[in-house]
């Protein structure tokens, strides 16, 4: 660990992070002060609702919960940003180690009095630093937003915790495996096009999962991990396939300690 | 002592050629000059002493140590000049050389300050509105604000106007002149010979010859273009004279040897032009193999 490394990597990333907080917490807020006008008329809305089949529902997130509770619409919401929280986290771990490559600093860093191991610790340190910014930022706004617009109704406060709990696993998910395909990949040239999709890609595919009812695809698809539906229907996660996310990210962390250490920096001509 | 031990080093990227078998060594204190021409092996031997990719097979230690193993604690007292130069664009050069000094355990700022002033180096400009030679220049500091005991300069003078590489050719010898091991590698021979006091060249990855700069100088070979009236080629067939072509009133020959000899023979004649040079690096090769 080097807080030289550190400070450098979380003062680069200091601008993302606040962008993608703000944006998060903004989204967040202004999803929610439609709940109550949509509660209000809860009755005619769930009467909508159940004309659309069911299939196309569940593949929206909204098949299984009371859309005019206060958590079952909140779960509606937080797909959302989980599909923003893991674009972020891919970005970082995508681009954690390759943007020395595609910037040509790698030489720079990489001849300096440091081990890998120790550029490893740092980097994934600071960009873990800023994702927990985001999340935390994530939580006050939720519980903000929850707390101006539920009006009287009551919720379920170890749900909504689960649920937000689930937030630095599902981080570190994407983390660790944008880090790991960008040291398998030659060149990461832009990381953006990387980090889409793959958040897109799982989201999709955890939307087909709810269309086809093809309980496979659920294996791998961090949005089926800790599908918000479940958490707040069964106030519990989904623990085998929680325990699967975390095998894969002890996995990909593993496996980008071995592949960064041994890594050939290329050349810059 | 020995601060630089290479032995058997070879180096494959996939099927592609690195460096095939290189051993030589670098001794404290001297200023070892690595030519050879483009795709030669200088970057790829640079980078694997300095541990930025890892060798096939074969060793290398700096100061006594192995590269493989023991690379961050070699560099330390290592500065390294890349042939690019390449910065972190949103940062200003005073924020960049500060990161740089960081890594190490001194206190760097005075000779940061001294190397800036000498390089005059604009401190406060982001690295992103520099011209490539001020990055360079920036190469320059960064790389020596540490005061290393081990200096690699990868082509260090591509970018440079002359002005400032006499400068960087004076701090280099100043360096030198404080004990610091110099590692200069180049595919231009006359700064070579101007600095070195050995040289090693590296040909289609391997080793061609290690020698010193004097016995290079004698070995060195001359290229006469001679264009006069009245000229018969064939006086120009003496000892030392290799690839005489002649073509109208022109000859041009390779000559090794006391120069005198064949000054003599061209001062009786009514020269209308005349240039001795030296041969590039590529006729120098092609001589060493035919």
């Amino acid at each position: 660990m080097s807080a030289t490394i550190y400070l450098h990597e979380f003062r680069t990333r200091l601008r993302s992070v606040i962008v993608w907080s703000l944006s998060l917490a903004v989204m967040i807020f202004i999803f929610y002060s439609i709940f109550p006008a949509f509660s209000s008329q809860a009755a005619a809305i769930n009467d909508a609702l159940s004309k659309f089949p069911p299939a196309l529902l569940a593949a929206f997130g909204m098949g299984q919960v009371d859309m005019s509770s206060v958590l079952g619409f909140y779960s509606f919401i937080f797909l959302f940003a989980q599909v923003c929280l893991a674009i972020q986290a891919g970005n970082y771990g995508f681009g954690l180690v390759s943007v020395e490559e595609t910037e040509l600093t790698a030489d720079f860093l990489v001849s300096k009095p440091v081990s890998r191991m120790q550029i490893m610790d740092s980097k994934l340190l600071a960009a873990f630093t800023s994702l927990t910014i985001t999340n935390l930022v994530v939580w006050a706004s939720t519980f903000i937003s929850i707390h101006l617009f539920k009006g009287s109704r009551t919720y379920d406060l170890n749900a909504l915790l689960l649920l937000l709990a689930s937030i630095v696993i599902f981080q570190l998910f994407f983390l660790s495996l944008g880090l790991v395909i960008s040291l398998l990949v030659r060149r990461v040239r832009s990381v953006t096009p990387y980090s889409l999709a793959l958040g897109f890609g799982m989201y999709l595919l955890a939307a087909f999962s709810g269309l086809e009812g093809v309980s496979n695809l659920e294996l791998i698809t961090a949005f089926k991990h800790f599908d918000p539906n479940y958490i707040i229907q069964h106030q519990a996660y989904d623990t085998p396939l929680v325990l699967l996310n975390a095998a894969v990210t002890v996995v990909c962390l593993v496996a980008a300690y071995l592949l960064y250490v041994r890594r050939d920096i290329p050349a810059v001509s | 002592m020995s601060v630089i031990e290479v032995s058997h080093l070879t180096k494959y990227y996939g099927k592609s050629r690195g460096i095939v078998d290189v051993s030589f060594n670098v001794e404290e204190g001297e200023i070892f000059g690595f030519i050879g021409p483009n795709g030669a092996g200088k970057s790829t031997t640079i980078r694997l002493l300095l541990s930025l990719i890892h060798p096939t097979s074969g060793t290398a230690k700096v100061f006594g140590k192995d590269v493989v193993t023991q690379g961050p604690l070699i560099r330390r007292d290592i500065g390294y000049l890349p042939s690019e130069v390449y910065y972190y664009e949103g940062m200003k050069v005073i924020d960049l050389l500060k990161y740089s000094a960081s890594f190490y355990e001194c206190d760097c700022k005075q000779r940061m300050q001294e190397l800036s002033d000498l390089m005059e180096l604009e401190m406060r400009r982001r690295i992103s509105d520099l011209s490539y030679g001020n990055k360079k220049k920036v190469g320059i500091v960064q790389g020596l604000l540490h005061s290393p005991k081990l200096l690699f300069l990868d082509e260090p003078t591509a970018g440079l106007d002359p002005l400032m590489q006499r400068k960087f050719f004076d701090l280099i010898r100043q360096e030198n002149a404080r004990g610091v091991t110099v590692f200069f590698s180049s595919h231009i021979l006359g700064e070579v010979q101007r600095l070195c006091n050995r040289v090693g060249i590296i040909r289609e990855g391997k080793i061609a010859e290690i020698s010193d700069i004097h016995t290079l100088q004698q070995n060195n070979y001359k290229k006469v273009r001679l264009e006069a009236t009245g000229l018969d080629p064939n006086a120009f067939n003496l000892p030392g004279v290799t690839n005489l072509q002649s073509e109208d009133s022109q000859v041009h020959f390779f000559f090794k040897g006391d120069i005198n000899t064949v000054l003599q023979k061209i001062a009786p004649l009514q020269v209308s032009d005349l240039t001795i040079e030296e041969p590039t690096l590529e006729e120098i090769f092609m001589h060493y193999y035919e």
